[in-house]
């Protein structure tokens, strides 16, 4: 993991004393709160429907196990006994005050933490695989290059008064675990024919009101210029992105309209010129972020079996671990999506178990998942069951991973100002009524948002539920089709939408064709593309 | 129009104030532009050797399009005087130094106090910018 | 009849204009009439709240209800925490906010 050296840790102790004066500034009157407003954004603060929310940056989704336990002390003595993890790979409080927001920020930093630009028209936190440094599949670790992007767009001079807001995630594989195409940039780190290393650059994705899939406008941009290059996508973007309108001002609406390839063709220009510059840091600082993330010593020649003998522990075993790519050791993702339960919600005393269990059993590490669950990325298989009871014992054991149940939702209209439509409530009447059917189901990712905003995902769902508000009542829409991964789709609405309880029933029935229509081992996503939408429209308002 | 409440230039300033893009390009001896946010700061880069001033207006502190206008003209090899005009407010100032402005007229002055302490805060950075501070990176690796 | 509604600035807690002041409940909102322009205005000035705003609302025998879902959840708490509501001891509490 990533440790802070003297330079990284005297810039977020300043931001912290710099934010302590921007408040004291506000609560005395200096400053308006439209002045104030962007400054707290930036810090990751906003002003939500019941109370100030301090949305937590988590880099890249990793966590020491001193970091989490942090986060369970903080929601004990900041807010109310509980955080919500978020599809940035974040953590959320949602009952925090104004006048204890410094020293929240003072109590992350003593753990090499902040909320430096989770908010505001920024760069904000990059995301990357949550199986980072695990997966069989990976090129190369994704993270040291998602480091040198945290540190180059931290408080970039140029680059804090975008548009709009600017999200990119860094993967280094194939297999896309971090919906990166449908971010502003999204960064694959690839290896040529010649073996070398470089980035491909996607730009111009997203999801909100218009959601597009990002275009590669460039296959391989050396690693010795990719923040060179990310610069020149950033400057054209500032310089040239909407400003007249906020639903138009996303980079994808700057690619769409210039088209890819005049977009390209700027950015390529503004490359030519920053070379010249000495943007680029050194490849030494690239060697020293890698070191960082060296493998942890996993042990050699241990057992590779896990005894099956205990049916609820090898559904689990089944359905939320991953193989990993040293033997002996397998990367489990904690579930936070009990049934019937609050979506990516877990309680002060559940994050510090996590803590615990990854200090015990992962090296130390954790990670947060965009689809809002945590991950114990090196347990030693010899160690799983007892790992498995120590979780089912908290709550934290349901065996659910990218299935019905394993629902991303926002916090909707119960906590957040933006939305139209509660989102909760939905995926927990889902979870209780399809639960129960979740291993005849099988993969199923089905993504809630409570507005056009798109923080659920709806789009990238296999199934999707767009909340909107209907003269005064909410009201849900149905989207089918979505998916996130290498093989990127965006979803269709069904047709009208429905109430609280039909939207419940609609998805019912659309898990009914897919199991009445399922060839061999297809899954949902893979029926619904062979079938298409008629046979899902006609159950569903036939 | 509002008064220069910061400079960091020794030399004098110029008196006259800045004229619109389309006005510069048809007079020959102006030394003295004012750029809007859709202006295009490389625009003035064939006439910098007469240029003495730039302002480069914020009509909200927002609209962020004049940080890269002046990086833009400071990365060309402009010396003369870059202000930062318009809506400009104490929580900016350390982002425009690093982007080249040395002179700031806020439309309203600013808490003396509060800038300073907001120019000196940051000592240091991750990233070159057009302020010649050596960044985060090159301290690592001497 | 319109009411006011706003976040305390230091605390964020969501509050309502009861004439004299801002007030955590709901039930003390009373109608502000042509003032409200006026009242937030001058609160917001003074700091005494924050991020107001006019609202339409109606009163029932039951206390003052307003008109939009947002509001009315904002008035109790999250529908889907009972427990981190104003009123975590009366299950009936949240009856009229959906």
């Amino acid at each position: 993991m990533y440790k802070y050296d003297s330079y990284d840790q005297q810039l977020v102790d300043t931001r912290v004393a710099e934010f302590r004066d921007q408040v004291r500034r506000r609560l005395e009157g200096h400053i308006t709160e439209d002045q104030f407003k962007p400054l707290r954004l930036m810090n990751g603060l906003y002003l939500q429907l019941h109370a100030y929310m301090l949305r937590v940056a988590v880099p890249y989704g990793t966590l020491s196990s001193a970091q989490m336990r942090m986060l369970g002390d903080i929601a004990d003595k900041y807010d109310r006994g509980y955080g919500h993890f978020t599809t940035r790979q974040n953590i959320q409080y949602n009952w925090i005050k104004l006048e204890e927001a410094p020293d929240i920020l003072a109590d992350l930093a003593s753990v090499e933490m902040h909320a430096i630009q989770t908010s505001g028209n920024c760069i904000r936190n990059t995301t990357s695989d949550q199986y980072a440094g695990a997966a069989a599949d990976e090129v190369v670790d994704p993270r040291p290059y998602a480091e040198l992007i945290r540190q180059w767009s931290t408080f970039h001079p140029e680059f804090s008064f975008l548009p709009r807001k600017f999200k990119m995630a860094v993967i280094a594989s194939d297999t896309d675990r971090a919906a990166m195409r449908l971010h502003d940039i999204g960064i694959q780190i690839v290896r040529n024919d010649t073996g070398e290393l470089g980035a491909a650059f996607y730009v111009g994705g997203g999801m909100g009101r218009t959601p597009m899939i990002a275009p590669c406008i460039n296959p391989f941009v050396p690693l010795d210029r990719m923040i060179t290059y990310a610069e020149a996508c950033l400057r054209v973007y500032n310089r040239h992105g909407r400003r007249d309108n906020k639903y138009k001002a996303r980079i994808k609406i700057l690619v769409h309209e210039l088209g890819k390839e005049e977009y390209t063709r700027q950015v390529e220009a503004e490359f030519a010129h920053l070379l010249t510059q000495g943007v680029e840091p050194p490849l030494a600082e690239l060697e020293r972020i890698k070191a960082q993330f060296a493998e942890p010593p996993f042990e050699v020649g241990i057992s590779d079996e896990v005894d099956r003998s205990d049916p609820d522990f090898a559904l689990w075993l089944d359905t939320n671990c991953l193989p990993h790519k040293a033997p002996g050791y397998i990367a489990v993702t904690i579930s936070l999506k009990p049934v019937g339960g609050i979506p990516g919600d877990a309680s002060a005393d559940q994050i510090r178990l996590m803590a615990d269990l990854a200090r015990d059993h992962s090296f130390d590490e954790l990670r947060v998942t965009h689809a809002q669950n945590i991950v114990l990325p090196h347990v030693k298989k010899a160690d799983l069951y007892a790992l498995w009871q120590a979780l089912d014992a908290a709550g934290l054991g349901t065996a659910n991973l990218d299935r019905i149940g394993d629902i991303i939702a926002c916090p909707g209209l119960d906590y957040c100002s933006l939305a139209n439509a509660r989102s909760i409530p939905v995926a927990q009447k889902i979870s209780e009524r399809l639960s129960p059917r979740s291993e005849e189901i099988g993969e199923l990712k089905l993504k809630i948002s409570g507005c056009i905003n798109a923080c659920g995902h709806h789009h990238a769902g296999h199934i999707g539920i767009l909340g909107v508000d209907r003269k005064g009542v909410e009201n849900y829409q149905l989207l089918l089709g979505g998916c996130e991964g290498a093989d990127t789709s965006l979803g269709t609405i069904t047709g009208p939408g429905f109430d609280e309880d039909g939207i419940v029933d609609a998805v019912d029935r659309a898990t009914s064709v897919y199991l009445a229509n399922k060839q061999g081992a297809e899954r949902f996503l893979d029926t619904y593309r062979r079938i298409g939408m008629a046979p899902f429209k006609e159950a569903i308002y036939g | 129009m509002a008064e220069v409440q910061f400079r960091f230039r020794s030399d004098e300033p110029v008196a006259d104030p800045g004229v619109t893009v389309d006005a510069f390009g048809a007079q020959s001896n102006a030394a003295a532009v004012r750029l809007e946010p859709g202006d295009d700061a490389r625009d003035l880069l064939p006439h910098l050797g007469r240029l003495r001033l730039v302002e480069i207006n914020f009509p909200v502190f927002g609209d962020g399009r004049g940080y890269s206008a002046a990086r833009i003209l400071s990365e060309a090899g402009y010396a003369g005087e870059l202000r930062a005009v318009g809506d400009v407010l104490v929580d900016q100032l350390a982002y425009l130094r690093r982007c080249g402005f040395d002179a700031f007229a806020p439309e309203v002055p600013l808490d003396p106090t509060d800038a300073d302490a907001a120019f000196t805060r940051y000592g240091q950075a991750y990233q070159p910018a057009a302020d010649g501070l050596r960044p985060i990176w090159a301290l690592r690796h001497g | 009849m319109k009411i006011l509604t706003g976040n305390d600035l230091k605390t964020g807690a969501v509050v309502w204009w009861d004439g004299v002041s801002w007030s955590l409940h709901v039930e003390d909102a009373i109608d502000a009439g042509d003032q409200a322009e006026t009242v937030l205005a001058r609160e917001q000035a003074t700091r005494r709240v924050n991020a107001a705003y006019a609202i339409d609302a109606a009163r029932d025998a039951q206390g003052v209800r307003p008109a939009h879902i947002k509001e009315r959840i904002r008035a109790l708490g999250p529908t889907v925490r009972a427990d981190l509501t104003l009123k975590p001891a009366d299950p009936e509490a949240g009856n009229w906010v959906i």
